[in-house]
């Protein structure tokens, strides 16, 4: 589900199960969860996608990895973003091993390029942070 | 040799829109549908035992058991479909296997998208065709709600992107020969009057200076949204054996799928297509080389060039070069998407991945007009639902 920022960019609505990866968002750091077998996962949820199991604990990663892909959205597919238009949207390799996805900040478009370094950014808008990438420092 | 159980015995395709002079019910469309296909197969409506839809606009619940009392018939075979792009192409296989265990004998398989009559007190507003761009995402306990939208990665058209600028850092393959998918394509809607873009044709030079949508896809590399609207007819081989058409058997079959958010499809240059076009051609029992014209879904250029890999029809990392030593022009030595493609054509809904099915029976029955390929008895058709998820494969023979 989502929600809008005052400025009208949609937001997500945390559930109980995703809660604390959004918490951790919020203090800067970046939670996934880790099954004993499988190692770190995303997106939050109940159980391992591989094994099903509820043996998970919360960790904390490194926030860094490489771009798998990106694009630079110049049409604004939601209204809801036209303003915010161009703006790019990566797939990261965390070195972890999970892939998430963010928008890139802090650098030209241009700049951007697949498997390139990158390192977590964290977005305060309102009451929520979002998790964006920027390049490796 | 592959399945003989059931065939596509008839079809009906209306011309895709951009904006629709007639509202509609879907149930009303359905049974225009249905008036037209049952006609063109030659088939009676009391012969009709099964129904294979989308949905129905005017009853969410209980869909079939509505359009069943809508249409008035008595039907043992009832399938609501939910796959995207590959709906169709899914749709097609149920039907067909459903025919083969014996539950039904004659299945009409519907795909209309057409705007509903204005609702009384209700803003109509333009009839034109309004994205979904959130695709679900919005309802509460959404994963994509809360990890791909806020990011604006929404709609399909940024996904696909990522897909191609990965595909070209990790194959090297050119904006031009991906640009002349869209080409080859907008050639053979020259020869398809139904197509959206008829009269209409368009050069490399015209794609390349078109505008950047989400790099590296540019304007004239993305299907054009319409209204419109199709139906095909599967029933028995023995009463296929009767009707005026030649019959197409479908002959081979395969479904794959392992996400929804492209951010977790296990790898986006390598599709869930290979796994649903092997299938395919170990089901039907025939090779890549037998196939006479390909139908391959083509919400974008590069979705052209990853199904042609994954398909099996040259080796991961030469689509490109394929694309550059083919014509895939209706006249030419790889005849694709010879109605002209969804890039050609429009895509009008669901119906814009049932024109890939319909164009490879036309062929297979060798009523394709002025673009027919000489000789074509094997088809090879496909969709493509979601961002590169849902996949279904299907070979297409002539009895």
């Amino acid at each position: 589900m989502v929600h809008f920022s005052t400025d009208g960019r949609p937001l997500p609505t945390p559930t109980p199960i995703t809660a604390p990866y959004f918490d951790g968002l919020r203090e800067h750091r970046l939670l996934l969860q880790r099954c004993p077998r499988h190692g770190y996962f995303f997106y939050p949820r109940g159980r391992c996608p591989v094994c099903l199991g509820d043996d998970w604990e919360w960790g904390e990663l490194s926030g860094r990895g490489t771009v798998y892909s990106f694009t630079v959205d110049r049409a604004g597919h939601d209204p809801a973003l036209a303003s915010r238009i161009p703006f790019a949207i990566a797939l990261v390799d965390l070195d972890e091993g999970p892939r998430l996805v963010g928008n890139m900040v802090d650098c030209d478009a241009a700049d951007i390029s697949v498997g390139m370094a990158v390192e977590a950014a964290y977005e305060d808008v309102d009451d929520t942070t979002l998790l964006g990438f920027r390049p490796a420092g | 040799m592959g399945k003989r159980a059931a065939a596509i015995v008839g079809l009906t395709e209306w011309a895709p829109k951009r904006v629709w002079d007639e509202p509609m019910f879907t149930m009303e469309a359905c049974a225009r549908l249905a008036a037209e296909v049952l006609a063109d197969a030659e088939v009676e409506k009391g012969e009709v035992d099964g129904l294979v839809i989308n949905g129905l606009r005017e009853s969410p619940m209980f869909a079939p058991s509505a359009l069943a009392e809508f249409l008035g018939i008595r039907s043992n075979f009832n399938e609501v479909v939910d796959l995207g792009g590959a709906t169709p192409a899914g749709m097609v296989w149920r039907a067909a296997a459903a025919i083969e265990v014996g539950i039904c004998e004659t299945v009409l398989v519907f795909t209309p998208s057409v705007p509903a009559p204005p609702q009384p007190g209700a803003n109509g507003g333009p009839m034109k065709m309004k994205m979904g761009a959130y695709m679900g995402g919005e309802v509460w306990g959404s994963p994509q709600g809360q990890f791909e939208i806020p990011a604006g990665l929404v709609a399909a058209t940024p996904s696909f992107a990522m897909a191609a600028q990965r595909y070209m850092a990790a194959y090297g393959v050119s904006e031009e020969t991906l640009a002349k998918v869209a080409v080859d394509s907008r050639y053979n809607a020259q020869a398809n009057p139904l197509a959206v873009f008829y009269g209409k044709p368009i050069t490399v030079e015209d794609v390349m200076s078109s505008r950047y949508v989400a790099d590296p896809l540019k304007l004239l590399e993305i299907v054009m949204p319409c209204y419109g609207g199709s139906a095909v007819l599967v029933t028995s081989a023995e009463r296929a054996a009767r009707g005026p058409h030649r019959p197409v058997y479908v002959s081979g079959y395969g479904e794959h799928l392992t996400h929804k958010s492209i951010t977790y499809a296990p790898d986006i240059v390598d599709t869930p297509i290979r796994l649903a076009a092997d299938r395919a051609f170990a089901m039907a029992g025939v090779s890549r080389d037998a196939v006479d014209m390909a139908s391959m879904y083509d919400c974008y250029t590069i979705t052209v060039l990853l199904t042609i890999e994954d398909a099996g029809f040259c080796p991961k990392g030469e689509g490109g070069r394929f694309i550059d030593e083919h014509s895939l022009r209706y006249d030419g030595d790889w005849p694709l998407n010879t109605h002209g493609g969804q890039l050609g054509m429009g895509q009008a809904g669901l119906g814009g991945g049932m024109s890939h099915i319909t164009e490879a029976v036309r062929q297979v029955q060798g009523r394709a007009g002025e673009r027919q390929v000489p000789d074509c008895n094997i088809a090879y058709a496909n969709g493509t639902g979601g961002m590169l998820a849902e996949q279904v494969a299907l070979v297409l023979e002539g009895a």
